[in-house]
């Protein structure tokens, strides 16, 4: 009987893990956005946050968006143009791109980067002792080292994904005009007469979401991690595999919540 | 009256898991005294200073800093009683994306007791209490040696004149003689800042050099307390077996069960 328990209790075990696990990043992004109103504000940290999130990470934002505005352009057409439906190509890479691609892929791209490097430094501040040295020199570590890195997320992914929905329209006229025959000037003002102002502010709300979610992923695993070198490993890839999950999940919700009819 | 001590502990417990860390501990640390808490890997010397620290919360027992019980107090006590105590960790735990003289006058900066213009010279002053010239503020800490960056640990420790000075293993991993010169500056500034030292290490010759008072933890309890002079021939069976590091003993006969 109890042979046959084993996978059960491993399925509770792991239940019950999962619901600890998002309690605790519940209260620590809690925590953090608490923090957020209280002073002291640490505006040089913000900064080099700030800048680390959208400078550092823009060619790889960059080249995504391009190449997935390519991507869309040569797929649709290869799809649309058996039905003769080719000229609506300018708006569905303008839909795709601005809609989902750009935020969606910006995110995971700076999961990537951003979260991991988050995840790698302050887990090995927590194996060094820094955190607690930080601690024992009357400095908050969740306002010192999670406050400015959660508002350079919200902040500067909105920045990248309007760059991102920018690139990734002209990766779509790139490949429209050289390789699909497209005139210059009509797939342009095709484009930009089915462009609407929701779309792109869904966008940047989807961004803002996705750079939190980036920053508490990056900074709540590190902050954690235990058992040197290989904790901080572990800390970082869960960094980047759970905000990309979340990334993907929040995408739908938001999706839903702004375009479903 | 006699003068109270300036920490007190009274049946300090802590467990990680089913393992039991601290087992009731008790201990008194008077004014101006330095007391070195001896013991093993792993016998719970370092949780114990955490749990002063507020790092770690105790699952049962009371820790008086000052004549303040810390487990009591809000985060703004805890903030001013740590304020009050300067601490140097094990492998210095300074702060790679900083300087060395912003890690310095780090909890200067931090309690605004310094403007930051003049911070630099002020973490210069403490720089050159542990023997190091001012342009070692410029380097970064992965730039320093291992002895260096114990220096510039104990002087973020200094900077702010704590009145309690805490040193987690201040010789590990150092040669004999760096080990001495840090023992040496170490001393130098408990007796300069007037101040009450706990120190835990398993290197002999540190404690018989820092300390006043010593204890010995085994197994989270203290098993031994006296004069840190008489550490090699205290007549414990278990202290004798560890300051002498002899293979046979209490100790490893336990190890072996």
């Amino acid at each position: 009987m109890n042979f046959l328990l084993i996978p059960v209790a491993a399925v509770g075990r792991g239940v019950l893990l999962a619901l600890s696990t998002a309690g605790s990043i519940t209260l620590f992004g809690l925590t953090a956005l608490l923090n957020m109103v209280r002073p002291p504000f640490y505006g040089r940290l913000f900064v080099r946050a700030f800048v680390e999130f959208s400078y550092f990470s823009l060619p790889v934002v960059s080249l995504t968006a391009v190449f997935s505005g390519m991507v869309i352009a040569l797929q649709s057409y290869a799809g649309f143009s058996r039905y003769g439906a080719a000229t609506a190509i300018p708006n569905i890479v303008l839909i795709s791109v601005v809609r989902e691609l750009a935020p969606v892929l910006a995110g995971l791209m700076v999961a990537g980067r951003v979260g991991a490097a988050m995840a790698a430094e302050l887990g090995t501040m927590r194996v060094t002792d820094q955190i607690d040295a930080l601690t024992t020199l009357s400095t908050n570590p969740v306002k010192y080292l999670v406050v400015p890195r959660l508002l350079a997320g919200v902040l500067a992914l909105p920045l990248l994904v309007l760059v991102a929905d920018v690139l990734g329209v002209m990766g779509g006229w790139l490949v429209g005009t050289a390789k699909l025959g497209f005139n210059s000037h009509t797939y342009l003002s095709n484009t930009m007469s089915f462009l609407q102002t929701m779309d792109v502010v869904v966008s940047l709300a989807k961004a803002a979401v996705f750079g939190f979610l980036v920053a508490l992923m990056g900074c709540y695993h590190g902050y954690n991690s235990r058992g040197g070198a290989v904790g901080v490993g572990t800390a970082t890839t869960n960094a980047v595999v759970s905000a990309s999950i979340l990334i993907l999940a929040f995408d739908y919700v938001l999706t839903e919540l702004f375009f479903a009819q | 009256m006699s003068t109270p001590p300036t920490i007190r502990i009274r049946g300090l417990s802590k467990s990680f898991g089913d393992k039991l860390v601290l087992d009731g501990i008790d201990l008194d640390v008077m004014p101006g005294t330095s007391m070195v808490v001896i013991g093993g890997s792993g016998s719970g010397k370092s949780v114990l200073l955490k749990c002063v620290l507020g790092l770690i919360e105790p699952d049962a027992g009371t820790i008086e800093v000052g004549g303040q019980d810390v487990l009591r107090l809000g985060e703004g006590g805890l903030d001013a009683v740590r304020s009050t105590i300067g601490m140097l960790f094990q492998n210095g735990a300074l702060f790679d994306s900083l300087t060395v003289w912003e890690n310095v006058a780090f909890g200067l900066l931090a309690t605004r007791a310094v403007r930051r213009r003049d911070a630099r010279a002020r973490a210069a002053e403490v720089l050159a209490q542990v023997g190091l010239d001012a342009s070692v503020g410029d380097l970064s800490p992965a730039e320093l040696s291992g002895g260096m960056q114990k220096r510039v640990g104990l002087a973020r420790a200094i900077a702010g004149g704590a009145k309690i000075l805490f040193f987690d293993e201040p010789t590990t991993g150092l040669d004999p003689i760096m080990g001495a010169v840090i023992d040496g500056l170490i001393v130098d500034c408990v007796k300069r800042l007037g101040s009450t030292a706990v120190a835990i290490t398993h290197d002999m010759a540190s404690a018989r050099r820092i300390g006043d008072q010593a204890a010995m933890l085994y197994k989270g309890r203290i098993v031994w307390q006296g004069a840190a002079a008489g550490l090699m021939d205290s007549g414990n069976p278990m202290v004798d077996q560890f300051t002498h590091g002899r293979r046979d003993g209490p100790i490893q006969m336990e190890l072996r069960k």
